[in-house]
C-alpha cells in the first residue's frame, strides 16, 4: 500500500466525482445534501429509520445489483471507487421510476419526508426480481409515521418486473471492484487494505487505529456521540475475511460478509436461519452489517450470538501472530469485551456440521422487526438413538452483561426423553441476574429467558407429534 | 368537472417521490455562509446556573459567535402565554435543557466549541413523577372542573346510591410526535432588511410572534415562512418557537443565515410530546351496565413550562364522556409540573387521555358483571336529544348507533366473537380478544377565538390563480383540499391553481393549523375569497355572454352563459381593463361557539366527528407479544374533499394510535433524561403492526351542513379508533383468565401484557373470593 492520499473518487448519478479535504467521519449523507441532492433525508442519523437511503452498485452471485443503504452510517472514504444512486437519478427523462410513479398515485406518501427512502428500497427489491410477492420485512428498514403502511403495500405489491431503462442496463455489466484505500484528511484517515496482511500490519503499525466493517455501529457513536475515530481501518477490501464455505464437517463464514451476502451463498442455510436473519434487521442494514462485527462489538444483545452459541460456533482469529481458534462461548470475557488482542482480527465463523437436530432463535421485544432485543434465545438440541436428548444449548442474550450459555441448566437437560422443566428454569432463576432498562425490567427478562424454554419445549413437543401423525 | 370529492393524490406526491419536495433543512445548500448552532445542554433536570462563561467556545476554530441573555435585544423568553420558557435560563428546569448555544461555520465547530462553554451548576431536587408531583402539590394550574348532576343527584350521591361500583386508576403513558423531520429554522436577514424565518412551524404567525418578542421589534420586521412540514402531529403548534427564536437572534447578531436543526436525539431530548396521565376513578352503575355516576380526577404530566397543556388538559374533560352519558359526573384536572420537556399538543390533544378512561371503565364494568363488553358500550350511548356535561346538544348522535350497527354487521363482528371463543377453548399458548369501541371528537378549537381564518386569492390576467391561506401543509393534504375546493369555485383545472407556501406577509394573524381544523377553517376562507372574486367577474362575464348575471356559470376554465362561451382567461383581461380588483381577502369564523370556563359550559365545538372500529388481536402466552390479525374502521367524514387524502388520515391516524397504545413508550430515567431518546429505543409502529386484514369505510349519507363541501374534520378522530385494538388486547388477557376484570396500564408492552396475563392466570388458579361473588351478585 503506497502512503496516504488525500483524495477520494467515486460515481455519483453516473458522473465521476472527486473530493479532498473532507473529515474521514463525515456521512454520506450530509455529503451527498451538501451538493444539493437534499431527496435523502436525516430521520435518526442511526440506521432506524431508512429516510437516508441511497443505492450502490454492488456484486452480486448474479452479477451487479442495486443495493440500498442508510447513508447515515456510511463514511465518506467508504464510497473511494464506488457507484451510488440518489433518489434524484431515478427520475430518468422526466419519468418516473415505477416506484415513484406508484407510490404517488396510491396514496403512498403524506408529508413526504419518508418517501425517498422508501422509494429507493423498494427500486432494489424491484430490481432484485422481487415483485408480485411482496414481504414487507424488505421495507422493514423504512419507517413511515404518517400513512399506515397500507398504500405503500399497495404500491410496492403493484410492482411489475423491471423495465428496460438506462438504470436497468447498468446492471448488465459489472459493479465496481472493491479497491484499496489510504484516505488521509486533516481529520483524520481511513485505510481500506485489501489483503489480510497488509491489513493486520496497518493495525500493528497505528495503535490508534480502529478496525471498522459495515459501520453499523461505529457509524451510530460517530454520529450520536459524536466519537471521533483518527485512523479507521476499513474491513471491506479484505477478501480472506470474505470466504463462504459449506464443507462436510463445518460451514465457514466469513467475518467480513455482510448478512446480505450470507444468505445469497449459504444456499442450504436451515429455516431458522432465514427466521433469524429477518429478525436481526431489515436489508438496509443486513446489506452492510457483518456477522463479525454484530460479534465484535460485544454487545450483550446482539443477535447472532445467542444463535451462534446455540450451534457451537467457533471463531477464526487472526493476528500478527497467526491464527488462532476459539469457542464464541468463551470470546465475551465481559461487558463489552472480547477475547481479540490489539491489532487482531476475526476472520470467520465455524458452525459445525452436523447441526443440531432442533434449533430455534427467538427475539422478544418491544417491536417485532426491526427492534433490538429485550431478550434473545437461541435453543438447541441433539437426540441419541433412543430420542433421548444428547446435547444440549442454552444461550441466551439480554440477561446478562454478555451473550452466554447457561451450562448448568443444559446438563439438567441432557438425558432425558422430557426434561424437567421446572428444575431447569430455577437453574436459570438462581444463575442470570439480568438487568432492568428501558427494553425490560429484570423480572421481565428473566420470566422471558424461562418463558422461552417452556415455549421451545411445547413447540419442539407439537412438531414432533404432528411428524408422528 | 369537479374535483372536491375525487380521490385525488396528494397535491405534492410526484414531488415527494422525486425528492424535489423541499423542507427547511434542504435550504441549506442555497446559503454560502450559513451559520449552524449548537446548544449547550444541562446536565442536570435540575439546577441553578451559579457560572457560565460562553467565551471559552470562541477560541474553537470555526466558532462565530456564542449567543447568551446578553445578546437579547427583546425578552429571552419563548413560552406562548405564560411567558414562563427562558431560553437562557438561570435555573435549569429539565434535563438537557439548553442554557447557551454557539454559532459555528460547520455543525462540528458549533459541537465542539459547545464542549468548551463551561457552566457551574447548583444540583436541586426535580420532580420525575405524576406522584410525586400530586405529592409535593407541584402544579402548573388546575383543578379544572367539570360537573354535572342527575336525579340521583351530584356524582357522590349518584355512586353511593347505584347497586355497583368500583374504584380504581390508570397510567398513560406519553407519546414523542417523532415526526420524520425534526425541529428546523433558518433565519436570515431579506434583501430589505426584514428578519426572513423559514421555520418547520405549524403556526407562522405565532413563531413571529416569538421572534418579535426575542428581537424587541415590531412583527411587522418578521415574516416567517413554512414550504411544507416532514410531519408535525401537534409537535410543531407552539415548539418550533424557540429554535425560531435562537436562529433569528443569531441571524440578528451576527448578519449571517443561521439554521438550528435538531438532531432526532436532541429533538427527543428537548421538546415535548403527549402528556402523560394518572387518572383516579370511582364508578357507580346498575346491573345492566349503565352508568350511574362518575368521579375522576385526571392529572396531566406538563413537564417543565405550562406550554399547550390547559387546553390539552380541558379537552381531556370534554372528551372524558366519550360516546357515553354520564348522568352525573364531577371531573376535575391538575397539570402536574415536573422537570421534564414541556408535554405539547398532540393528535388529540387530551382528547384521547379522557376517552381512553372511560373506555378503560367500561370494560371494567362489563367483567364486574360478566357481560359483554360491547352490550355495556351499547347501553351507555348518547341518543338523540342528549346533552354532554359541559351542556353543548349532542347534535347527530343517532349516528353513534347507526355507526355502530353497520360496523359490527360489516366486520361480521358477533361471528367472530363466537369463533374466537372457539379458538380459544382448544388453544394451549395463545389468546385471541376482539373489541369494538366508538369515537365522538368535538370539532373546533375550544379557545373560541382561535377559530378563524383568513386567505389571499391572486388570479392573474391569464385566468392563473395563487391560493394564499393561513394553514400550514404537514402532511395531512390541507393543501390538496385546498386547491380542489379554489379549482372547483372558480370553475378552472387544479394546476390553474397553485397553492402557495404559507407565509405570514400574505395572511396575518392566523391560527395554528391544529384541532383538525385545517380545512374547515381555510377552506372556507379560500372559497370567500374565491367567491369574491367570481363575484366581480360575474357582471363582466354577462356583459361579454349577452345574458343575465344569474345565468353566468363558471366550468372547465371557461365562462359560460345564455348558450355562449368564452375562456375564463378572457373575462379576466377585460375585467382588468375595467379596472376590477382581481385578488381578494377571505374570511371565516365559525359560527354559534362559545365557552365559558368559569362555568365549564357552553357550545365548544362547531360538531361531533363520529367513527367506530372493531379489532381482533392474538397474544403470545408465553412472551406477552401481540399480533393485529384484523381491523375494521369505520368513519364519519362527511361528504369527503378529497377521500383518498382522508383514507390516508383514518389509517395513518389509526396505527399512530396503535404505536401509542402499544409499542412506543416513553421512558424518562432516574436522573431526568429521556431514556427512550432515538430511534433504536423509542420504536414506531412498523410493517407489524399493521393489521394483517384492514378494512377502512367512510358513513355514507353523511353531509355536514354548515361546513365546507359538508366534510367534516379528519386530522384527529381515527387515532382514538385504536382503541379498539387495546380493548381487544384486555379482552384476550382475561381469556387467560376467568374473564375477570383486567388492569393494563398504557402502553400494552409485552411486559404489561405478560404481567396482565401472569395476574389472569392467577385469579384462574385462586378460589373465586366472597367479595368477588358479592359483586357479581
Amino acid at each position: 500500500m503506497t502512503s496516504a492520499s488525500a483524495g477520494l473518487e467515486f460515481v455519483l448519478n453516473g458522473e465521476p466525482v472527486q473530493e479532498s479535504g473532507i473529515a474521514p467521519q463525515t456521512t454520506l449523507l450530509d455529503y451527498i445534501r451538501g451538493r444539493g441532492l437534499t431527496g435523502a433525508k436525516e430521520g435518526c442519523a442511526e440506521g432506524e429509520c431508512g429516510a437516508c437511503a441511497v443505492l450502490f452498485v454492488k456484486a452480486g452471485l448474479n452479477g451487479a445489483a442495486y443495493q440500498s443503504v442508510n447513508s447515515c452510517l456510511v463514511p465518506l472514504p467508504a464510497v473511494a471507487g464506488q457507484e451510488l444512486y440518489t433518489v434524484e437519478a431515478l427520475t430518468e427523462c422526466g419519468e418516473l421510476a415505477d416506484p415513484q410513479r406508484a407510490m404517488a398515485e396510491r396514496g403512498g406518501s403524506q408529508c413526504g419526508y419518508c418517501t425517498p427512502g422508501f422509494i429507493v428500497s423498494m427500486f432494489a427489491q424491484q430490481q432484485a426480481g422481487h415483485v408480485g410477492r411482496f414481504d414487507p420485512a424488505a421495507l422493514g428498514g423504512n419507517l413511515c409515521r404518517c400513512t399506515g403502511y397500507r398504500p405503500i403495500r399497495e404500491a410496492m405489491q403493484s410492482l411489475g418486473p423491471p423495465r428496460d431503462t438506462p438504470l436497468r442496463r447498468r446492471l448488465g455489466s459489472a459493479a465496481p471492484a472493491v479497491l484499496p484505500v489510504d484516505y488521509e484528511s486533516p481529520a483524520g484517515r481511513f485505510s481500506r487494505p485489501c489483503n489480510l496482511s497488509e491489513c493486520l500490519k496497518l493495525a500493528a503499525g497505528d495503535p490508534a487505529s480502529r478496525f471498522v466493517a459495515g459501520n453499523t455501529d461505529l457509524g451510530v457513536m460517530t454520529n450520536l456521540r459524536h466519537a471521533r475515530f483518527p485512523h479507521l481501518i476499513s474491513l471491506e477490501g479484505v477478501p480472506e475475511l470474505r470466504e463462504f464455505h459449506d464443507g462436510p464437517r463445518c460451514v465457514e463464514i466469513g467475518a467480513g460478509l455482510t448478512l446480505t451476502e450470507i444468505e445469497e451463498r449459504w444456499g442450504e442455510a436451515p429455516d431458522f436461519f432465514h427466521d433469524w436473519l429477518r429478525l436481526f434487521a431489515s436489508p438496509l442494514i443486513r446489506n452492510r452489517a457483518t456477522l463479525g462485527g454484530n460479534l465484535a462489538t460485544a454487545s450483550p444483545i446482539g443477535d447472532s450470538a445467542p444463535l451462534l452459541l446455540a450451534l457451537d460456533a467457533e471463531l477464526c482469529i487472526a493476528g500478527p501472530e497467526g491464527e488462532r481458534a476459539v469457542p464464541l462461548h468463551s470470546f465475551f470475557p465481559d461487558y463489552r469485551r472480547t477475547s481479540l488482542d490489539r491489532g487482531e482480527v476475526l476472520r470467520s465463523v465455524r458452525i459445525p456440521k452436523p447441526l443440531p437436530a432442533v434449533t430455534h432463535f427467538y427475539k422478544v421485544a418491544k417491536r417485532r422487526v426491526d427492534d433490538i432485543s429485550t431478550v434473545a434465545a437461541g435453543i438447541s438440541l441433539r437426540f441419541d438413538d433412543s430420542g433421548s436428548i444428547a446435547a444440549a444449548r442454552l444461550a441466551f442474550g439480554g440477561v446478562g452483561p454478555v451473550p452466554l450459555r447457561v451450562f448448568e441448566a443444559e446438563d439438567a437437560i441432557v438425558g432425558a426423553h422430557a426434561p424437567d422443566l421446572s428444575r431447569v428454569k430455577e437453574i436459570l432463576r438462581r444463575t442470570l441476574h439480568p438487568m432492568s432498562d428501558h427494553r425490560g425490567s429484570s423480572a421481565y427478562r428473566l420470566a422471558m429467558a424461562q418463558s422461552l424454554l417452556d415455549k421451545f419445549f411445547w413447540s419442539t413437543e407439537s412438531d414432533r407429534r404432528s411428524n408422528q401423525r | 368537472m369537479t374535483f372536491s370529492g375525487q380521490p385525488l393524490s396528494h397535491e405534492s406526491a410526484r414531488e415527494h417521490a422525486t425528492g424535489e419536495a423541499l423542507y427547511t433543512d434542504d435550504l441549506v445548500p442555497r446559503f454560502s455562509n450559513l451559520l449552524h448552532a449548537w446548544p449547550v445542554l444541562a446536565p442536570h433536570a435540575h439546577a441553578l446556573v451559579v457560572r457560565l462563561d460562553a467565551n471559552a467556545a470562541l477560541r474553537e476554530p470555526g466558532v462565530a459567535a456564542t449567543l447568551t441573555l446578553a445578546d437579547v435585544p427583546g425578552e429571552g423568553d419563548s413560552g406562548s402565554n405564560r411567558h414562563d420558557e427562558p431560553l437562557f435560563p438561570s435555573e435549569v428546569t429539565y434535563h438537557s435543557q439548553p442554557v447557551a448555544w454557539v454559532l459555528g461555520d460547520t455543525l462540528e465547530a458549533a459541537r465542539l466549541g459547545a464542549a468548551r462553554v463551561a457552566v457551574e451548576y447548583r444540583a436541586l431536587t426535580p420532580i420525575l413523577t405524576i406522584e410525586d408531583a400530586i405529592a409535593a402539590e407541584s402544579f402548573h394550574s388546575g383543578p379544572f372542573r367539570m360537573r354535572r348532576s342527575s336525579s340521583d343527584g351530584a356524582a357522590d350521591s349518584a355512586i353511593a346510591r347505584s347497586p355497583h361500583r368500583i374504584a380504581g386508576q390508570l397510567a398513560i403513558g406519553g407519546q414523542e410526535h417523532f415526526y420524520l423531520e425534526t425541529q428546523c429554522s433558518i433565519a436570515r436577514f431579506d434583501e430589505t432588511g426584514g428578519l426572513l424565518v423559514d421555520s418547520s412551524t405549524q403556526h407562522p404567525s405565532e413563531t413571529q410572534e416569538i421572534v418579535a418578542r426575542v428581537l424587541g421589534i415590531a412583527r411587522h420586521q418578521v415574516s416567517v415562512q413554512c414550504v411544507r412540514m416532514g410531519g408535525a402531529f401537534g409537535g410543531k403548534e407552539v415548539q418550533a418557537n424557540p429554535w425560531a427564536a435562537i436562529a433569528a437572534l443569531g441571524a440578528w447578531k451576527t448578519k449571517r443565515p443561521v439554521r438550528v436543526r435538531l438532531p432526532r436525539h436532541l429533538d427527543m431530548a428537548l421538546t415535548g410530546k403527549r402528556h402523560p396521565f394518572l387518572a383516579k376513578f370511582t364508578v357507580g352503575f346498575d346491573g345492566d351496565g349503565g352508568l350511574r355516576g362518575v368521579d375522576l380526577k385526571l392529572y396531566s404530566d406538563g413537564g417543565w413550562s405550562l406550554d399547550l397543556s390547559d387546553p390539552v388538559l380541558w379537552r381531556a374533560l370534554f372528551h372524558c364522556d366519550n360516546a357515553y352519558l354520564i348522568p352525573a359526573l364531577d371531573a376535575a384536572g391538575w397539570v402536574c409540573k415536573t422537570h421534564k420537556t414541556s408535554q405539547t399538543a398532540f393528535r388529540g390533544f387530551g382528547g384521547p387521555q379522557g376517552m381512553m378512561v372511560i373506555e378503560d371503565i367500561l370494560d371494567r364494568i362489563a367483567r364486574t358483571l360478566g357481560l359483554e363488553p360491547a352490550r355495556v358500550r351499547e347501553r351507555n350511548f348518547y341518543r338523540e336529544g342528549d346533552v354532554t356535561h359541559y351542556g353543548q346538544p349532542v347534535k347527530d348522535a343517532a349516528r353513534i348507533g347507526r355507526i355502530w350497527t353497520e360496523l359490527k354487521q360489516s366486520s361480521d363482528f358477533e361471528a367472530r366473537r363466537q369463533a374466537i371463543a372457539g379458538f380459544n377453548a382448544v388453544t394451549p399458548h395463545a389468546r385471541r380478544g376482539i373489541a369494538i369501541t366508538p369515537v365522538k371528537f368535538g370539532i373546533s378549537f375550544t379557545a373560541t377565538f382561535f377559530n378563524q381564518a383568513g386567505a389571499l386569492v391572486l388570479m392573474y390576467r391569464d385566468g392563473s390563480v395563487q391560493v394564499n391561506h393561513g394553514g400550514t401543509e404537514m402532511g395531512q393534504g390541507l393543501h390538496t383540499k385546498i386547491r380542489q375546493l379554489a379549482a372547483d369555485q372558480l370553475g378552472i383545472a387544479l394546476d390553474a391553481v397553485r397553492v402557495m407556501p404559507t407565509r405570514t406577509d400574505k395572511v396575518p394573524n392566523t391560527s395554528a393549523t391544529a384541532a383538525s381544523a385545517g380545512t374547515d377553517l381555510n377552506g372556507a376562507a379560500v372559497v370567500d375569497a374565491c367567491r369574491q372574486i367570481q363575484a366581480r367577474l360575474v357582471p363582466i362575464a354577462a356583459g361579454l355572454l349577452a345574458c343575465d348575471d344569474a345565468a353566468v356559470r363558471f366550468e372547465n376554465g371557461m365562462v359560460l352563459g345564455n348558450a355562449n362561451s368564452l375562456p375564463l382567461a378572457k373575462v379576466v383581461d377585460h375585467a382588468y381593463r375595467a379596472r376590477v380588483p382581481l385578488f381578494a381577502h377571505g374570511c371565516y369564523r365559525t359560527p354559534e361557539i362559545h365557552f365559558d370556563p368559569k362555568t365549564a359550559t357552553g357550545k365548544p365545538f362547531h360538531y361531533f366527528a363520529y367513527g367506530a372500529a372493531a379489532s381482533e388481536v392474538e397474544i403470545d402466552g408465553f412472551t406477552g407479544e401481540h399480533r393485529i390479525l384484523r381491523a375494521d374502521l369505520l368513519e364519519d367524514v362527511g361528504n369527503s374533499v378529497s377521500p383518498l387524502v382522508d383514507l390516508g388520515q383514518v389509517e395513518g391516524g389509526f396505527l399512530q394510535g396503535i404505536g401509542w397504545l402499544t409499542v412506543e413508550e416513553l421512558l424518562w430515567d432516574a436522573q431526568g433524561r429521556v431514556a427512550t431518546a432515538g430511534a433504536s429505543t423509542y420504536k414506531l409502529p412498523s410493517w407489524p403492526e399493521m393489521p394483517e386484514v384492514f378494512n377502512v369505510a367512510f358513513l355514507e349519507r353523511a353531509a355536514e351542513p354548515g361546513v365546507v363541501f359538508g366534510s367534516k374534520a379528519v386530522g384527529e378522530p381515527p387515532l382514538m379508533l385504536a382503541f379498539s385494538v387495546r380493548e381487544a388486547i384486555r379482552d384476550a388477557i382475561a381469556a387467560f383468565g376467568e374473564q375477570g376484570v383486567v388492569e393494563l396500564d398504557s402502553p400494552a408492552t409485552p411486559e404489561r401484557i405478560y404481567r396482565a396475563i401472569e395476574a389472569a392466570r392467577a385469579s384462574r388458579k385462586a378460589p373465586v373470593s366472597p367479595a368477588a361473588g358479592a359483586v357479581r351478585g
